[in-house]
């Protein structure tokens, strides 16, 4: 029987654990540095860091650029290296084409004078940390870590410190979207669960339908209406209830009404399978025992409601997390999460190491999430669709 | 919640304002996607009502216009083919799984559902990283691997839930009456559950066809889909052959839904017919 699931866990395998795997790698992946910089990087391996390495050192990284001068890798180097210290790109490359190791001297005046910044103790140092085939490098950038002159683990300066806030905006979105979907989503589902079955069944088609409905058209049918021109603001004009168009678009404010509307669904789904379980006669039974009806209901209805609202509005939080779609077309500047920097690393940065310490990052908050809370998440309890 | 014949005042209010809530609530869970529709008819190059006139020049756009025909050509394809491999592999795995006595079978439903928990632009951008060393950037194989591995939980999920209701007698029968293996499923399992295999099958053509993230990384310029075309459409030049695609989208997913709605409820007949 288990060759029957074999294909599957081989296209997971191959096709969805492989590549998240070697992403993941990626985080602290540098054999890149010691690949490139073989001599360079052994040299380095005996100097203390202090000052400037010696003649030898300067005589390896002239080698090794040397050797690499021409070939596609001198710029790959640079970019790699310009990660760490901005600007380290055009030392890389400018000191590749020029370096003649066949010049009569020492390497350590010859390299000065195609470039001061050989002189600097902190490009030497930065090669030094970064000599092995692993680097902490990238995920301590996503914590606003860096390592500092000294060697040791400090604070990054504010003007390059934005991972942790980011990080912070991320669960801050998530945690509001999950808040209103609870706020609007549990009426609902009560109404859904105590309506006849026929009722509740068309009622449940009318979530079904934005639920069945793609993120993206739901996230572009947001774009228009949200607009200054768009339906919401000419309402609001109309109604007399503003004097001008409200901006909704491209701010918080909107993004929260088009996120919320994505995921209302996947809140009341789990919930309204949980509600129509609870069987109407104990609250009967709390009320005919003298319970005042809030008393009943938040100390019989509500427990029963419990894991429902919680395998509903963890689900929309581990979701909200990911998001980038919607963000994309209706958050602003201001409101992108981690998902939106994920992408802008691997598309318009090409800092893969970036990228990937983020996405380890967000991987890192849903599994704690899924280890907290096990199988309450209501994955299972989507079956309704 | 039922109201008790003697409610109060109170919970008479309580009740009439959960409902009112309710309402407002599924106003703005389905009028935006109504409100938008109507504007895909209009005459002139604005996303705003009021329509100038009615015209169904942005239909003719998008079913004339080469972005748009290779669009919807390329999902259509692209979904066709990740529904038939997700399909017949999603339903090796539920038939696996069902028979399967195993302590494994945990850790295997965990691993055959990883795809539903991760963030799609994590995947997508992983794919992205792995196809780049593999040579299948912009192949149509890596897109319909891509599509398969995020379709399969659904696949698995929907057939494996009609196999709990599956009296594991009928093809023992069907054995012990002189049936070959594969007689018995053709003739006797798969008749039976086949509607949790169409219903899987509808998951898969619109998880392929609605999505966006994989072919935004790891799909070519000629790769384009429909959710593709629209994205570019947004972040672009918003015209209203946009909102013609979306409805596009939107009738297809909603036919489906109807689709999965009636079958699932064909079900729910059948077993309190059987089960009173």
């Amino acid at each position: 029987m288990l060759a029957l699931v074999a294909p599957s866990v081989l296209f997971i395998a191959l096709f969805f654990v492989a590549p998240l795997g070697l992403f993941l790698y990626r985080s602290i992946d540098n054999s890149e540095v010691p690949g490139w910089l073989p001599r360079t990087t052994a040299a380095l391996a005996s100097w203390s860091g202090e000052g400037l390495p010696d003649e030898p050192a300067f005589r390896a990284v002239a080698e090794d650029l040397a050797a690499l001068s021409g070939s596609t890798a001198l710029p790959l180097l640079g970019r790699r290296l310009n990660h760490n210290i901005p600007g380290f790109r055009g030392l890389i490359t400018g000191t590749g084409g020029r370096v003649d190791l066949a010049k009569p001297g020492r390497m350590r005046e010859q390299l000065i004078a195609i470039d001061a910044r050989w002189g600097e103790p902190a490009y030497w140092q930065t090669i030094r940390r970064e000599r092995h085939v692993v680097t902490p490098f990238y995920l301590l950038s996503a914590l606003d870590l860096r390592y500092g002159a000294s060697g040791a683990i400090e604070r990054a300066p504010a003007e390059s410190a934005i991972f942790l806030g980011l990080l912070g905006r991320t669960l801050a979105i998530s945690l509001v979207v999950t808040g209103l979907c609870v706020l609007l989503g549990f009426p609902l589902a009560v109404t859904m669960a105590g309506a006849s079955p026929a009722r509740a069944n068309a009622l449940l088609i009318l979530v079904l339908i934005p639920f069945w409905t793609s993120l993206l058209v739901r996230s572009t049918a947001w774009v228009i209406l949200l607009q200054n021109s768009g339906v919401v603001n000419q309402l609001l004009v109309g109604l007399g209830l503003a004097q001008k168009p409200i901006p909704l678009i491209f701010n918080r404010v909107g993004l929260y009404i088009a996120m919320v509307h994505v995921l209302l669904p996947f809140m009341v789904l789990p919930l309204y399978s949980v509600l129509r379980n609870i069987p109407p006669e104990l609250m009967r039974a709390a009320a005919s025992l003298g319970a005042p009806p809030a008393v009943a209901f938040l100390r019989v209805y509500v427990p029963q409601a419990l894991p429902g609202l919680v395998a509903g509005a963890s689900l929309v939080f581990v979701l909200a997390l990911g998001y980038y779609v919607t963000p994309a077309l209706v958050g602003g500047p201001g409101d992108q999460m981690i998902g939106y920097f994920i992408a802008y690393f691997t598309n318009t940065a090409v800092n893969w190491g970036m990228a990937s310490a983020l996405g380890t990052l967000l991987l890192l908050v849903v599994a704690l999430i899924y280890l907290a809370l096990g199988r309450v998440v209501g994955l299972n309890r989507l079956a309704v669709r | 919640m039922a109201r008790p014949a003697h409610a109060t005042v109170l919970e008479r209010a309580t009740h009439v304002g959960v409902r009112a809530l309710s309402v407002l609530v599924l106003g703005y869970l389905v009028l935006p996607i109504v409100v938008v529709l109507p504007l895909s008819f209009t005459s002139g190059e604005l996303l705003v009502y009021p329509l100038p006139a009615w015209s169904l020049r942005w239909y003719r756009e998008f079913t004339t216009a080469p972005d748009w025909t290779r669009a919807l050509w390329n999902s259509t394809v692209l979904a066709v083919v990740t529904t038939v491999v997700a399909t017949a592999v999603g339903l090796l795995a539920a038939l696996g799984l069902q028979s399967l006595r195993s302590r494994l079978k945990p850790a295997l439903y965990g691993l055959l559902a990883l795809p539903l928990v991760i963030p799609h632009v994590m995947v997508a951008v992983a794919l992205f990283y792995y196809y780049a060393r593999l040579g299948l950037v912009g192949s149509f194989a890596g897109l319909v691997m891509a599509h398969t591995v995020l379709a399969l939980p659904f696949v698995i999920i929907t057939i494996a839930a009609t196999l709990q209701g599956f009296d594991v007698n009928l093809p023992r029968a069907a054995a012990s009456l002189g049936a070959s293996p594969l007689q018995t499923f053709r003739m006797v399992t798969l008749p039976l559950i086949l509607p949790g295999v169409i219903s899987g099958a509808v998951f898969a053509f619109v998880t392929s066809f609605d999505e966006l993230l994989v072919i935004l990384f790891v799909g070519s310029p000629e790769q384009r889909t429909l959710p593709r075309q629209i994205w570019s459409g947004v972040s672009e030049t918003m015209s209203p052959a946009v909102v013609a695609a979306a409805v596009v989208l939107i009738g297809v997913s909603l036919l489906l839904m109807a689709v999965v709605e009636l079958l699932r409820r064909r079900g729910e007949r059948l077993r309190g017919a059987t089960r009173p």
